[in-house]
């Protein structure tokens, strides 16, 4: 069943056409990647669903109802953590309840505790951790009321190690609540790891150039990285990206 | 505040030295004391005359106060305002830097022949030299907001409100106190000033009476009052700094 659907949607900043009739859609409880190089419009992609720009043409529906330029119809995590420094992390990961509406500190706890930050709910952003910093944005886009999760490079800021352990951890609590995720990166392992759907997106203008369903089952362990399949699957995609850039 | 001991000892014994070298100066050279008096006898002055000084004394600081308030208010109304409206911003605020270049000191005379001896000219003046670093301080603080904060909040779908009260102005708290600490000693150098338009009581009053007497030592007085009163304001907003504002921007930390 279809939640988020983009339908011939094209935006240019000045003259230059960053993206050109792109369409693709997210069911519920899918995890879908946009695997797309450095400045091929991913983060304008977000920025128009999230209503901070409107497109040119084309139309946004989540659940059948149109939100183009309307803010605060989904939940977003940036690639930055973003909280607020003056506030605690269970302050911080309340904030996308308390803009939304109504807060609920208990499921907070409870969901802090399960991410491993327990004892750190009074702490300061500053004393956390990158890994912390962002596993504590993560849960508050989770926590937030609305029902698609936007991730913009939520882990490239991060060193190789975190980054895997982040990524298992992902895996884990998206399995336990099963939430509508979509998913931007430019890294291709992590892509696949992570999915069960890819967007392959061509660069000026971008546009989906291919669909990849990944078939491995879930739930997915490290192992996985080392798989025949996971390598040829890794292959294909270059491989659809060397045939772009020609 | 055991730590503004431990910091202190340093320029308390300067100003210890300075005061000897001071006083062994005047006793030396045999300086006339309607000149310079040596510090004792400021101090004695000082102590004997402390119930003709109290009076002054209350007097200024509730004038200073009153005026700090008001031009604390106005400032953040202005600056807030200034933030919201663009189009305000454009118009008003280089005006406002213009009026930061009239003299008090030209000014505050025309506000008496206006508005008579009451409080009014008086607290306009402090209100004056208040408002505007308070203006500067909080208006920086809102603009400086980091665009990462600024695009998560919009992101979620925080309103124009939301995005002021959550984000904006406790953002810009550690730049509004700096501007609320030259505001508290401004506002009782423009206290002072006021008095001397004319005035029942006040350090100023007592000031003009004691030069226009050739009481140096009075004059010293006041002026080591004037001193006294701005440190104290300066501590007292540092202190309500230390208790509100937990955090510091990203660039102060790293000291
Ligand atoms: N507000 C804007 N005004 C003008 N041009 C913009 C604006 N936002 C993005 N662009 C341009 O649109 C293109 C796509 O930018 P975008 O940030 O969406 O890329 P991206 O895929 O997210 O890149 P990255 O992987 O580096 O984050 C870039 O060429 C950028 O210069
Ligand atoms: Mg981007």
């Amino acid at each position: 069943m279809i939640q988020l659907s983009i339908d011939q949607l094209s935006k240019s900043f000045d003259s230059t056409l960053v993206l050109n009739n792109l369409t693709f859609h997210i069911n519920y409880g899918e995890f879908v990647s946009i695997l797309g190089p450095s400045g091929s419009g991913k983060s304008t992609i977000f920025n128009l669903i999230g209503g901070l720009l409107l497109p040119d043409s084309g139309t946004i529906q989540l659940k059948g109802e149109k939100i183009n330029g309307k803010r605060g119809s989904i939940s977003y995590m940036p690639q930055t953590p973003s909280l607020l420094p003056w506030r605690t992390i269970l302050q911080n990961v309340l904030l996308g309840q308390e803009i939304q509406g109504k807060t609920n500190p208990e499921t907070a706890r409870k969901m802090l505790y399960k991410a491993g930050l327990k004892g750190y709910e009074n702490a300061y952003p500053q004393e956390l951790s990158g890994g912390m910093k962002q596993r504590a944005a993560f849960i508050r886009a989770l926590l937030s009321p609305q029902p698609v999760i936007l991730l913009d490079e939520p882990f490239s800021a991060l060193d190789e190690l975190t980054r895997h352990e982040m990524q298992t951890w992902l895996l884990d609590i998206w399995n336990e609540h099963k939430p509508t995720i979509l998913f931007v990166t430019h890294n291709i392992e992590e892509a696949i790891y992570l999915s069960d759907r890819i967007l392959l997106l061509s660069t000026k203008p971008a546009q989906v150039v291919q669909e990849v369903t990944v078939p491995f089952t879930r739930p997915r362990k490290e192992e996985l990285f080392l798989d025949e399949n996971f390598l040829a699957c890794k292959r294909g995609i270059h491989a659809a990206f060397k045939l772009q850039q020609r | 505040m055991k730590n503004v001991f431990v910091k202190g000892w340093r320029p308390a014994a300067v100003l210890l030295l300075l005061f000897i070298l001071w006083e062994i100066a005047v006793k030396l050279a045999d300086v006339p004391a309607w000149l310079l008096p040596p510090p004792t006898d400021i101090f004695k002055e000082a102590i004997e005359g402390w119930n003709g000084l109290q009076l002054h004394l209350r007097s200024t600081v509730m004038l200073s106060l009153l005026g700090f308030a008001i031009g604390t208010g106005i400032g953040l109304l202005t600056a807030v305002l200034l933030h919201l409206i663009p189009f305000i911003r454009e118009a008003i605020y280089p005006l406002l830097i213009l009026s930061q270049n009239v003299p008090i000191i030209v000014l505050a005379p025309l506000l008496v022949v206006w508005l008579g001896f009451g409080i009014l000219p008086k607290l306009i003046v402090i209100t004056l030299v208040c408002f505007f670093p308070i203006t500067v301080a909080a208006l920086d603080g809102f603009r400086q907001t980091p665009g990462e904060l600024k695009h998560y909040m919009l992101m979620a779908g925080a309103s124009k409100d939301q995005l002021f009260w959550k984000l904006e102005l406790p953002y810009s708290l550690p730049s509004l106190f700096s501007g609320l600490k030259i505001s508290a000693t401004y506002s009782v150098m423009g206290a002072v000033i006021s008095e001397w338009l004319g005035a029942k009581a006040g350090i100023g009053v007592y000031m003009t009476l004691a030069s226009s007497s050739f009481r140096t030592d009075r004059v010293f007085v006041a002026i080591f009052a004037i001193m006294g009163l701005s440190l104290l304001f300066f501590g007292a907003i540092l202190l309500a700094e230390r208790l509100l504002v937990k955090w510091k921007p990203r660039e102060a930390k790293k000291k």
